[in-house]
């Protein structure tokens, strides 16, 4: 199948209004609010080197931090705002997506406007500024009727900058619950979709060359004095707005919000979900790509109505628990915490995706391992490989504390190297996913932990508190529940991670609901 | 010419703060009269406070000490912004708003006093006219003209809020002399129909002779000498003489060189 006839450009195009309608919307609202906050500080800043250097040096600071880090540090920051008028004032407002995309990008849109500006009324003849006042202008007449019309063109390419700046990183909102055209680039980078990668790169790039485009007319208008140049390219700017408004905002709002954290098995679960409420006759839609704590936070905030989490990753990660405690106790324990915060531990699906111990079948066979226990002998002859945060956490401390695991190496890999160097004999023993894909393929098995030194990880349904009571959506998710097994959920992520059309989250959906419901 | 003053400077001296703790004093003590209907050129180098002194009568400098009054009132007492919508103000080359047509530009003060649209619109019309350019030129834009044509739009702009005072910041330094003459005698000649009151600078001692009714002398801050030409020519400041000198060695000298031969 050549690259352009692939089903998945279809599949791509299908979601492009909602996606390319919501990045608009982003990064217009920001670009304008970016405008109101730049436009009167360079005003007032331009003829006072003190503040007019700190105003500079702020905005440049803004520009160094990484745009992706901008992103996330506000999506914090807006939920203790959150909480602070919650507390003071009896309202709170959604610090998920849209408003912490919104007051991210117009920070770091402010840089090239407040620049340009102060450049452009600074650079303006002083011999004009003299007739300004000769003629009998006040200071106020002066700076609208003489130094801003004068300073627009070198203003206005300082908007084009910050157009394109903005566009390019709005495609970062994804991970803090802003749909834009970076759900194409964090779902094709997790699930191996390079066709949607490079449609996400495509749309946002013909996107951001277009606005610069039509704003460079309307420059080039205000240069040459040419209204009709800098109408059209205004009327172009409209024009795009509107294309690209009226589609999401003609859609009626999705009933449900099923999120998925930042991995294949998860756009596969959420994938699921909403297919499941689909087929019970609600709309559905999935907010991809999330940070593991934005996720949890949106969700009690009922930004996000359901989502699949793992009870190991909240004991450990949300709760920061270090006791460990049996699988059903955890459970329990977890179900009670979660219901303080509204929080409904709906269920489990039936399989964990846990960090476990896995090395070839044959070899283990062989040396006649069955359980961490049987390594522990072993493993001062052996190295071990694990990803980039697994030597560093609880796990790895707790399991080499319980059966006194001493290994000759230990190595950090990217993750889907993993599974194929144990496979290779590069290394003998890794740190591996108890649901990945890989473990079937490469014929390896998952060495029994009996003292429970790993926590259990089950993956769990959790639903938001404004959902609690929800009989149809409960009823729909039920058939799910104790249905997915590690098995399917293997071969599912083996499929996802395929680089061809049945490999798209909801392709592999339906083939794991098939499995389901042969069952 | 009566003799009723209608700009008086009177021990005006302005200081400007110059690098670290440096003083450069502008304008020492000046006392000046300018009369009504009068065309006075004030005449001087680089740095001899001649344009400090231009700008301190319409308050885009102020004073440090001493008094300036204009048609009789303190120019302290009054809204800078007022007095400078009636004064005329012409600058050198111009100085036109570029993203401002000819007609816009004109009618720029008239606009600011509030004048009606019709109006404003008849007296651009009839600036035009009275500048000698043509009404084709309402709708350019400045950088479509000449440079002669621009310090006529310049001189139409000073005019437009019917001043009864000008003032002229070396208006026709940066022309071409063929341009330079056409325009100074067309200038002069509307200082007398309009019976205005003309104050112009320059650092050309033999434009101020060929156009002014007196001349005002300044060197390093300080008035030298006020005078007609031929009040002057009997002054026994050495700066004056050398000022004088070079204008009238040139004109023997043209003489010498282009003998008019009387004949028809």
């Amino acid at each position: 199948m050549s690259l352009f006839s692939d089903a998945r450009w279809g599949e791509a195009l299908t979601h492009l209004n909602d996606y390319l309608g919501n990045h608009v919307r982003v990064s217009v609202t920001a670009l304008a609010l970016g405008l109101v906050i730049s436009f009167p500080l360079a005003i007032a800043a331009r003829n006072r080197p003190l503040f007019r250097n700190l105003l500079l040096t702020l905005a440049s600071i803004v520009q160094t931090v990484p745009g992706l880090a901008l992103l996330a540090l506000f999506y914090p920051l807006l939920l203790a705002l959150t909480s602070m008028t919650m507390a003071w004032f009896g309202f709170g407002f959604s610090a998920f997506g849209f408003l912490p995309a919104v007051l991210a990008l117009a920070l770091y849109s402010m840089l090239p406007v407040l620049r340009n500006t102060i450049t452009g009324l600074n650079g303006v003849d002083p011999a004009l500024l003299e007739a300004a006042q000769g003629v009998g202008m006040t200071p106020s007449q002066s700076l609208f009727t003489v130094e801003l019309p004068l300073a627009l063109p070198v203003i206005m390419a300082g908007i084009r900058t910050s157009a394109v700046w903005v566009i390019g990183t709005a495609t970062l909102s994804t991970p803090i619950g802003q749909t834009s055209l970076g759900n194409y680039i964090f779902a094709g980078l997790q699930t191996q979709n390079w066709v949607f990668v490079l449609f996400g790169c495509l749309a946002a790039a013909v996107l951001a060359l277009a606005v610069d485009q039509l704003l460079a007319l309307i420059e080039n208008g205000l240069r040459n004095r040419s209204r009709v140049r800098a109408a059209l390219g205004a009327l172009g700017i409209a024009a795009l707005i509107l294309a690209t408004l009226v589609p999401t905002l003609a859609r009626p709002p999705s009933s449900y919000i099923v999120g998925a954290k930042t991995f294949a098995e998860q756009y596969v679960l959420s994938a699921l979900i909403a297919e499941r409420l689909r087929a019970a006759g609600f709309s559905a839609s999935s907010r991809e790509g999330l940070g593991s704590s934005v996720i949890f936070d949106a969700l009690a905030a009922n930004d996000v109505d359901v989502y699949i989490d793992y009870s190991g990753t909240l004991w450990l990660n949300q709760f920061h628990r270090t006791d460990m405690l049996p699988r059903e106790q955890l459970l329990d324990e977890l179900k009670a915490i979660l219901a303080k915060q509204n929080i409904t531990l709906f269920g489990e699906l039936g399989f964990e995706n846990a960090y476990a111990l896995v090395m070839p079948k044959q070899r283990a066979d062989a040396l006649g391992i069955h359980s961490i226990a049987d390594l522990a002998s072993h493993a001062g002859t052996m190295s071990i490989a694990g990803d980039y945060e697994f030597f560093s956490r609880p796990e790895w401390a707790a399991l080499k504390g319980a059966y006194g695991l001493s290994f000759r190496t230990q190595r950090t890999m990217q993750p889907d190297f993993m599974y194929a160097a144990v496979a290779s004999g590069e290394v003998d023993v890794i740190a591996g996913y108890t649901s990945d894909g890989l473990i079937a393929k490469y014929d390896l098995t998952v060495l029994d932990d009996p003292k429970h030194a790993i926590p259990p990880y089950d993956a769990i349904v959790l639903l938001a508190p404004k959902r609690a009571h929800d009989q149809a959506l409960q009823a729909a998710l039920k058939p799910l529940l104790g249905k997915v097994d590690i098995s399917d959920m293997r071969a599912a992520n083996l499929r996802a991670s395929g680089n061809d059309a049945a490999s798209s989250p909801d392709a592999v959906a339906r083939w794991l609901w098939d499995r389901i419901e042969k069952h | 010419m009566t003799a009723t003053p209608l700009i008086v400077y009177a021990d005006v001296g302005k200081i400007f703060a110059g690098r670290g703790a440096e003083r450069v004093v502008a304008v020492h003590d000046v006392s000046l009269e300018v009369a009504e209907g009068e065309f006075l050129a004030i005449v001087g180098g680089s740095g001899s406070g001649k344009t400090t002194l231009l700008r301190l009568a319409n308050r885009l400098i102020e004073a440090d000490r001493g008094r300036i009054t204009v048609e009789g009132e303190d120019v302290r007492a009054l809204d800078p912004v007022l007095l400078r919508r009636r004064i005329g103000y012409v600058f050198q080359s111009g100085a036109l708003f570029p993203h401002i047509s000819v007609a816009g530009n004109i009618g720029v003060t008239p606009k600011l006093l509030g004048w009606p649209a019709e109006e404003i619109s008849a007296r651009v019309d009839e600036l035009l006219e009275l500048v000698r350019l043509g009404k084709s030129h309402r709708d350019r834009l400045p950088h479509e003209l000449s440079g002669g044509q621009r310090q006529r739009v310049g001189v139409a702009r000073a005019l437009a809020a019917k001043p009864r005072i000008v003032l002229m910041d070396e208006p026709f330094g940066a022309l071409d002399p063929l341009t330079r003459d056409g325009l100074r005698d067309d200038y002069r000649a509307l200082h007398d129909k309009l019976a205005l009151t003309t104050v112009m600078i320059t650092h050309d001692m033999a434009e101020a002779l060929l156009l002014a009714d007196r001349i005002a002398v300044m060197h390093a801050g300080k008035l030298l000498a006020l005078g007609t030409p031929a009040e002057l020519s009997k002054s026994d400041d050495a700066y004056v003489a050398e000022l004088l000198r070079t204008p009238r060695r040139e004109a023997e000298r043209l003489n010498a060189l282009l003998p008019r031969d009387g004949a028809a």
